[in-house]
């Protein structure tokens, strides 16, 4: 074992001797240990936090045909931290009628709530924070958190927007949980297992190519789920001002946009993970353990790419039609999508892998064109109700 | 049951992390709270009336049907796991555990419940 291939343990076999030889015990010396791991990775992701703004401003201006943060460092670069010393100086201002200590708390709740996510990724073959057997259920459990954290904003910021930002977020966040759980079921039917790193490895083939259909609707979910546009009704600046965090200012805004934003990297960090096989890729994981961990870093990266990119093409679509389109076409479909690939599973068991493989594939792309057209003509129907037919002859003359 | 020390240890880290910032900035930042500051904001309008407004009755009825369809789907973890080992038979109970959820569903539905009224 060298260092390359599992420095995790290297560097942990390294501190014990260190720790037992200054007389700790060996218990003591494990947490330590682990308490240093965590420390490590925890400061590394709040610095990639920090680049993920710059990130989005400048991806965002870019589909909006700015330039975006170009003065202060190379290509502003050094934006983000001109950023972080104007959040610390500003004066912390808690509104009058607010419920202080729920008030303080949220923006603390929201931003453990996506750090502790960071525990059940694995980075490369042997470095995971916790190998938990049902790290899937676990994803979901903290993703919780994040929603408490955001109706304890709502409620306790004595403010109409605040509230009624929280309401919708709450209820979307809940609503799109339904079809996200049902998809981390079928990566589980797949790998015959909840934990992450037992799904990474199961995926000779990714398991994107067997389920189509389920990787779009987790990513549908998951934006939902993080609460960004088109489903960002919560936050409508035009309506709500900001949402649950209209206010909260300084550091505490800061937690929440930090937060926000370290989310969606993280649910397109789950997504590879899920779908996209995770730290593999031609192998290379085998090779060093630091090329592993580009490789997810990369494809995260790509993930969270996607995300932005839908959320700065689509406009925001209103709460009815949202929770509609969850509960009467998301739902179902996913639950139907749950059963057809229970039952291939079942059906092509022993089956040579190309045949299952593709079977599965193809039944994906069967449902989803099914449920594309009984959208479609049902959205014919209602269109019609309020327009009326449409002119057949009008192309003709032109 | 170590493997739990170590999430205990990524949520008390994950805790001191955003803790201190916000200390830090509350420690650097100035304090000068007055009334007209710490107002209710509403874009320069003033608050009529109570701030918590009663909510509509349909996010109760969504939080209900996601409660149980949360719940129920927990339940299909265990078979999903172990569903490559399991028979043809359990495989479809399993499909008529979910065809009973997507019957609730369908009555949800039927009542109305899912419009946004």
């Amino acid at each position: 074992m060298s260092f390359w291939n599992d420095p995790l343990k290297v560097a942990a076999d390294w501190l014990m001797g260190i720790f037992t030889g200054w007389g700790m015990p060996e218990i003591a010396a494990q947490i330590l240990i682990g308490f240093l791991g965590v420390l490590i990775l925890i400061s590394l992701l709040m610095l990639l936090d920090i680049f993920l703004v710059w990130v989005e401003r400048k991806v965002v201006s870019r589909f909006q045909d700015r330039i975006g943060p170009n003065r202060v460092g190379p290509f502003g670069l050094i934006q983000p931290f001109a950023d972080i010393i104007k959040l610390i100086i500003k004066e912390d201002i808690t509104p009058g009628g607010a419920d202080k200590v729920v008030y303080n708390i949220a923006p603390m709740l929201s931003m453990m709530s996506v750090l502790i996510l960071w525990a059940v990724v694995p980075l490369a073959p042997r470095i995971i924070g916790v190998d938990l057997n049902i790290g899937a259920l676990y994803i979901i459990a903290a993703g919780a958190i994040g929603t408490l954290s955001i109706i304890m904003a709502g409620w306790s910021s004595n403010n109409k927007f605040a509230l009624i930002g929280a309401f919708r977020q709450v209820a979307v966040m809940v609503s799109f949980e339904i079809p996200m759980l049902t998809m981390l079921l079928i990566p589980t039917i797949f790998a015959g297992s909840m934990g992450l790193n037992a799904i990474t490895e199961k995926q000779d083939i990714w398991f994107v190519f067997l389920a189509p259909l389920g990787a779009l609707i987790f990513l549908i979910a998951a934006i939902a789920e993080l609460g960004r546009a088109p489903f960002d009704m919560a936050e409508g600046e035009s309506e709500l001002v900001a949402g649950y965090n209209t206010e909260y200012s300084g550091m505490k805004f800061g937690m929440f946009y930090a937060g926000e934003l370290l989310h969606a990297f993280t649910f397109g960090g789950f997504w590879s993970i899920l779908f996209f096989g995770g730290y593999r890729f031609l192998g290379l994981e085998q090779v060093n353990a630091f090329l592993a961990i580009a490789v997810i870093i990369f494809k995260a990266f790509i993930g969270y790419w996607i995300i932005m990119w839908i959320k700065y093409t689509l406009m925001r679509i209103r709460i009815d039609h949202m929770l509609g389109f969850n509960w009467k076409f998301l739902t179902p479909l996913s639950f139907t999508l749950l059963m057809v690939v229970a039952l291939m599973n079942a059906l092509l068991q022993g089956t040579p892998t190309w045949l299952y493989a593709s079977s599965m594939f193809l039944s994906n792309l069967v449902l989803g064109w099914i449920a594309l057209e009984l959208a479609r003509s049902y959205s014919r129907k209602e269109r019609e109700k309020v327009e009326g037919p449409k002119p057949v002859a009008e192309a003709a003359h032109h | 049951m170590s493997q739990w020390i170590y999430i205990g240890l990524f949520f008390v880290v994950g805790l001191i992390i955003p803790v201190g910032a916000i200390t830090f900035a509350w420690i650097l930042g100035p304090k000068k709270a007055n009334p007209i500051k710490q107002s209710t904001y509403e874009c320069g309008i003033e608050t009529v009336g109570e701030s918590w407004i009663q909510f509509k009755a349909q996010y109760y009825i969504f939080a209900l049907v996601f409660l149980v369809f949360d719940v129920e789907t927990v339940f299909l973890f265990p078979w999903a796991v172990k569903l490559s080992q399991l028979g043809l038979f359990a495989v479809l109970e399993g499909i008529v555990f979910i065809l009973i959820l997507i019957v609730g569903l369908v009555y949800t539905w039927r009542k109305g419940m899912l419009e946004w009224v």
